[in-house]
């Protein structure tokens, strides 16, 4: 019997499986039971979640595989893994671990600052971060089967996730409105392939799903995220750091699925107490945001 | 005739795939998450996503009641995936009340490996007495591993596993026809609807 694997229909296929869903970070099989309990559609699994590297500092690499194995046992729901960006040979491992799908994430710290890694050499999608247009489109062309806000990654602060949401929405719009002929100027301002950018204009979206991350800490931010047009949500340290991570989780599954309803999302927002703390972004120094990692 | 009325159950999973082909197909086609939407629909489309989180929603928002207003109304559903999953009667290792046991298979969920091993491969149609081949998309697929009576296989892989099954108006594929340009399964799906709504 003939099987193709790893083709692009496989992978884009499968970010679409994720859409209307809730990826939680875990840092061990409990948590990931806890998440798959709750209803998230997958996990991405961790050494640290987004605030504690922010807090310990240091190089953040690759977590431990046995760390990953172990959550891998734990839960049949899909299991993600993050790399560092352009660290092709960490990539490599993950997909002979397993993994379902590979973050190339500006959460961890960079191992290239020119070259992202050549994810059409994988048999495994990866999922990248983006800011804007451009740098959405670049990460498609290098093999990146679904997309996400960039945001601010473990601050709890929704302000970065909707400025990236927005800003990709309007560029998308702006292209659909342009004449053919000023497609190819439109190419060289976003620094992205001449083709992707056409279908975007010609299709007024991404050609693979546009999910949202970094600083979603509420049932509220969540929702915020899907109505702006997240197709799903990535929830770092949002669960975990905070006072009741399994109500919180449920709440924040069911937001993502009744984003559109606000009697649902008054009722899931009710009683869960402490959210995460939460950084005001504007306090941060621009070598603190992880946001500029990745160009 | 007016158009058939096909829901299709948005709570999570590739709801958007398949609003697009039965819109392609010329049906009323809408979204559908709470009981109340459930009403006056001629067909109802599970798709493809992850089960667990399908089943935690559908038992949270008093959707089970929902789907028993379905079968005892006969109306022809059509589950992909995590769909077909969540219409089986067994699904091996699932806690108690995961799927709607709607239909009578056993199927086993991630049965032929993880994301790496997700597979294209050649599916053989048998519907009506006309045979076709057509290219199944297989993401992190279940299994059938049993069949009740009254169940029929309508596809399979090369290997002989069953991966398109039928019980009266039910429709389950492990594969994903809506992530694909061919309408071969869609079609059957509204073959179904139109019997059931001329039926009355």
């Amino acid at each position: 019997m003939i099987m193709l694997t790893g083709t692009w229909r496989l992978k884009v296929g499968f970010s679409e499986m994720l859409k209307g869903g809730v990826i939680m970070d875990v840092t061990t099989p409990e948590q990931a039971k806890i998440a798959e309990e709750a209803g998230a559609v997958a996990v991405m699994a961790l050494e640290r979640v987004p605030a504690d590297i922010r807090k310990e500092g240091g190089v953040a690499r690759m977590a431990d595989p046995e760390i990953i194995l172990r959550i891998m046992d734990a839960v049949s729901i899909p299991v993600m893994a993050k790399v560092r960006i352009g660290h092709f040979a960490e990539a490599q491992i993950l997909e002979e671990l397993g993994v379902d799908f590979i973050d190339e994430s500006e959460v961890l710290t960079p191992a290239d600052e020119e070259n992202h890694i050549d994810k059409h050499q994988f048999k495994v999608p990866f999922v990248c971060g983006a800011r804007n247009l451009g740098e959405a489109l670049r990460r498609i062309a290098e093999g990146a089967a679904l997309i996400r806000t960039k945001g601010e990654a473990g601050t709890g602060n929704i302000v970065e996730a909707v400025r990236h949401m927005r800003r990709i929405n309007k560029e998308i719009a702006d292209l659909t409105v342009k004449r053919p002929e000023e497609l190819y100027a439109e190419a060289k301002k976003l620094q992205a392939p001449y083709e992707l950018v056409k279908w975007v204009a010609e299709h007024g979206k991404l050609p693979v799903p546009n999910f949202a991350a970094g600083g979603i800490a509420t049932p509220a931010d969540a929702a915020l995220m899907m109505q702006l047009g997240a197709e799903s949500v990535f929830v770092g340290s949002g669960i975990f750091k905070s006072e009741d991570p399994a109500k919180r989780a449920r709440a924040i599954v069911e937001a993502v699925a009744y984003y559109d309803n606000p009697s649902v999302l008054a009722r899931v927002s009710r009683g869960l107490g402490e959210p995460m703390k939460g950084i005001d972004v504007s306090k941060l120094a621009e070598d603190e945001l992880l946001q500029n990692r990745g160009w | 005739m007016a158009k058939p009325k096909i829901g299709i159950f948005a709570i999570q999973g590739d709801f958007e795939k398949h609003y697009e082909v039965f819109d392609g197909l010329g049906a009323e086609v809408f979204y559908v998450k709470l009981p109340e939407e459930f009403e006056g629909i001629d067909g109802l489309v599970l798709p493809g996503g992850e089960s667990p989180t399908m089943s935690r929603l559908i038992n949270t928002y008093g959707l089970r009641e929902a789907f028993e207003g379905l079968k005892k109304r006969d109306v022809p559903v059509f589950g992909t995936c995590a769909g077909a999953i969540l219409l089986a009667k067994n699904v091996i290792d699932a806690p108690e009340n995961f799927s709607l046991g709607m239909m009578d298979i056993t199927i086993a969920r991630n049965a032929y490996g993880r994301q790496r091993e997700s597979f294209e491969s050649e599916i053989e149609i048998n519907w009506n007495g006309k045979q076709k081949k057509i290219t199944g998309v297989f993401i992190r697929a279940p299994k059938i591993l049993e069949l009740g009576d009254g169940v029929e296989v309508i596809g399979k892989l090369e290997n002989g596993d069953p991966v398109l099954v039928r019980q009266g108006n039910l429709l389950a594929s492990t594969f994903h026809p809506e992530l694909t340009d061919d309408f071969t399964v869609p079609e059957i799906f509204m073959e179904i609807v139109e019997a059931f709504k001329e039926k009355g």
